[in-house]
């Protein structure tokens, strides 16, 4: 990297992680919002089992 | 004849259309950031002035651009929620917002590794530099507002509100280096004209750019499903989507 290494390997380093920090809080947000969805609607059905409104 | 705009921006649908897009931005972001990045490590020639150091533009110039084209996005959500009521412009102006932060982040150190070498500092307040720092703030500042108010609907319209006013940084950011002195180069690849900057050096940056948009369209993809789900799950279609 012609003298340049300890600047360009760090770049491409700290954008790999931040790409996959993206891609992990991506998926993790999807799947507490999908646990949510489906816990309130056993909530909803439960309710609607014992007559709640 | 708004109808089918409105059809189309319905919940349910993004829904589906995000789930389906997902997987083809990701494998096409794989695809050309790999490209990218072979390409600009180890085929594209140093340049004649700074050397390899030069290869840190593979990463810097795509994240700050998308640092831009995202806040920009999120302000356009924005106003398309306020102007037509449509909610999922909240949705995606709230999904846009973290992934824009960190471009941004990934523009300034980058950034701030390249100046080391090249101008002797790691920072500098330039107007390149602190106006792209000022994007920073005003990430944080939408995503803190967002979550500020207890009542979601109105910390939408604040966010909003607050990513339309910040998007006059935009053209501030783009524009600060022939507006003022700075130590920060001119434009290379989006000048009216002929790009200064050979094509082998040029394809690779290209490449990384497209890669970092569909990146972004992925990751967009994702938030929104989350977003919608939670602003939705009382609604009748989420039963259907969570259980296929």
């Amino acid at each position: 990297m012609g003298g340049y290494a300890r600047f360009v390997w760090p770049c491409f380093a700290f954008a790999a992680l931040v790409l996959a920090w993206n891609l992990w809080s991506a998926h993790r947000y999807l799947a507490a919002a999908q646990l949510r969805a489906r816990r309130s609607l056993q909530t909803a059905a439960a309710m609607a089992e014992r007559g709640e409104s | 004849m708004w109808t089918w705009f409105y059809k189309l921006a319905s919940p349910p649908s993004v829904y589906g259309a995000a789930a389906a897009l997902t997987p083809w931005f990701l494998g096409l972001a794989a695809l050309t950031i790999g490209y990218g990045v072979v390409d600009g490590l180890v085929f594209a020639p140093p340049d004649y002035q700074q050397g390899d150091a030069f290869r840190i533009v593979y990463v810097h110039a795509p994240s700050a651009w998308m640092s831009l084209f995202s806040y920009t996005s999120m302000a356009v959500a924005g106003a398309i929620a306020l102007i037509w009521r449509i909610k999922i412009g909240h949705a995606v102006a709230a999904a846009s917002a973290p992934i824009g932060a960190s471009f941004t982040l990934l523009a300034l150190v980058t950034g701030s590794l390249w100046g080391r070498p090249m101008w002797g500092t790691y920072w500098a307040w330039d107007p390149r530099l602190t106006s792209e720092l000022i994007l920073l703030f005003l990430y944080v500042g939408v995503m803190s507002l967002r979550s500020a108010f207890e009542d979601p609907a109105r910390g939408d319209r604040a966010a909003a509100l607050l990513a339309i006013v910040g998007v006059v940084n935009v053209p501030i950011i783009h524009f600060s280096v022939q507006w003022w002195n700075s130590l920060h180069q001119g434009a290379t690849v989006a000048k009216i004209g002929k790009p200064a900057m050979a094509l082998s050096m040029l394809w690779p940056l290209l490449s990384m750019l497209f890669g970092f948009m569909l990146f972004y369209g992925a990751v967009l993809c994702l938030r929104l499903r989350g977003e919608v789900l939670n602003r939705e799950r009382q609604a009748n279609w989420v039963r259907e989507a969570i259980e296929s």
